[in-house]
């Protein structure tokens, strides 16, 4: 790895004005970054260390969570806040990486690295959720905008993410054998006026996205049986060692049906499957 | 050069170091402690976990100077040589819960912070919780034993 500078600024104007040099780049947690430049996909000439400097507190307000974006997995997966109100997205965050990782990774490094296969994507996108940045407020569907790519510019922050409360939610996604990344994911849920909304993660290479076809076919009742005639196209779908395209259409289907399915029972959250275990509410499930 | 300072198994450390330095590298290079492996070197293996201000992390990636004013604590440091050893690590040695050792010292640094967390979880549970700690040799069943059982013996301490 190529060396760079370290800065760690002590204000947020000082880490804008030391992002905008040539050649740098954030540094949150650094669970992907540092990650990528080890094998050479980043050789930035200095890294920029936000950690202090962005918040990290999680607030309920009017019907929604705002998260600050220094917060990490772990602290969002046990926040009490979030447990009462929003149990899904502890759930999910719950489940991203491991343990260690969730020490360190944030909700803001989560947002700007924009994984393909990446859980919080798919919960922003779903959710209808605000990321606002040192320059604007953008909405989810707008901030993502293909592959690990996000519509932030240079010496831009994110600041805080706001989730508006959900009537129903839920997630549901089948790890990766080998990465235990999602294979494909898939949030499920109903805003606070009633539309249905779906998020795919892991099936497209630009990442997250909404299935506009399944929250037509939902619009009616949101029920998993509305989803039965709705297929999707393997068109463009990521193709692997571990699944085909056309694999990860089904998949993507399968795991639809079973998140509205949750989203609608007793016991709401995230669900991972996996060829071995699985863990949700409730503990272990049972593979139906 | 940039300078660091942390505090390592409890002794304070002062370093200059390189940028791109590994929290790992640190450790093993500059101060000597090669009990924390790298395995893998792409945040997925956890041979290199080590416990930053009491939390597990994966010290391949955390830069040195990102743990500038920290506490950090290594596998060197839970037990005094030549003294008893911590009841995580006697659990593990009591269980079999190795045979390279290549992941051991990951195993217990994570091993611990499960326990930290979630006092004596449950086996499913232990699994679960070490998604990010691979071994290669042992097929994990000891080493979940060994930490359920250094669970107990750390409860039975603190009774």
């Amino acid at each position: 790895m190529r060396d760079f500078v370290y800065h760690r600024p002590a204000s947020l104007d000082e880490a804008r004005r030391l992002a905008l040099e040539e050649g740098a780049m954030l540094l949150a947690g650094g669970q992907t970054l540092l990650r990528d430049m080890r094998q050479g996909r980043h050789s930035p000439a200095s890294l920029v260390d936000i950690t202090s400097v962005v918040p990290s507190r999680i607030e309920l307000h009017d019907g929604a969570i705002t998260i600050g974006a220094g917060a990490t997995h772990a602290e969002v997966a046990r926040s009490v806040v979030l447990r009462e109100r929003l149990p899904v997205l502890a759930d999910l965050v719950g489940h991203i990486g491991d343990p260690a990782v969730r020490h360190r990774g944030t909700l803001g490094g989560a947002l700007a690295t924009n994984e393909p296969a990446g859980d919080y994507p798919a919960a922003c996108i779903a959710l209808g959720t605000t990321v606002r940045t040192t320059k604007r407020e953008v909405a989810a569907t707008e901030f993502f905008v293909g592959h690990c790519r996000t519509v932030l510019e240079p010496g831009e922050i994110i600041i805080d993410v706001t989730f508006p409360l959900a009537r129903q939610s839920a997630y549901v996604k089948f790890l990766n054998p080998a990465s235990r990344y999602a294979m494909v994911g898939v949030f499920a849920a109903v805003a606070q006026d009633g539309s249905p909304r779906i998020a795919v993660t892991g099936a497209r290479a630009g990442g997250a996205f909404r299935w506009r076809e399944a929250e037509t076919a939902l619009r009616a009742a949101f029920v998993a049986e509305r989803l039965r005639d709705v297929h999707l196209s393997p068109e463009g779908l990521v193709e692997d060692l571990f699944a085909d395209a056309r694999y990860r259409g089904h998949l993507s289907e399968v795991l639809a049906c079973r998140a509205v399915a949750l989203a609608t029972g007793p016991s709401r959250g995230a669900l991972v499957l996996s060829h071995g275990s699985q863990f949700g509410p409730g503990g272990r499930q049972q593979l139906i | 050069m940039p300078e660091v300072s942390m505090t390592v198994n409890g002794r304070l450390v002062h370093s200059v170091v390189e940028g791109r330095t590994m929290l790992v590298d640190f450790l093993r290079e500059t101060l000597g402690l090669t009990g924390t492996h790298v395995g893998c070197d792409t945040t997925q293996c956890g041979a290199c976990v080590v416990h930053v201000n009491g939390l597990a992390m994966k010290s391949c990636t955390m830069l040195a100077l990102q743990c500038g004013g920290s506490v950090v604590t290594t596998i060197e440091g839970l037990a005094a040589f030549g003294a008893p050893l911590h009841p995580m690590q006697a659990a593990f040695r009591q269980h079999h819960a190795l045979q390279c050792g290549y992941c051991t010292s990951g195993m217990v640094m994570m091993g611990l912070d499960i326990v930290r967390r979630l006092g004596e979880p449950d086996e499913a549970t232990i699994r679960e919780e070490l998604k990010g700690n691979i071994c290669r040799c042992t097929g994990y069943h000891n080493i979940v034993k060994a930490i359920a059982a250094g669970a107990r013996a750390m409860a039975a301490q603190h009774k």
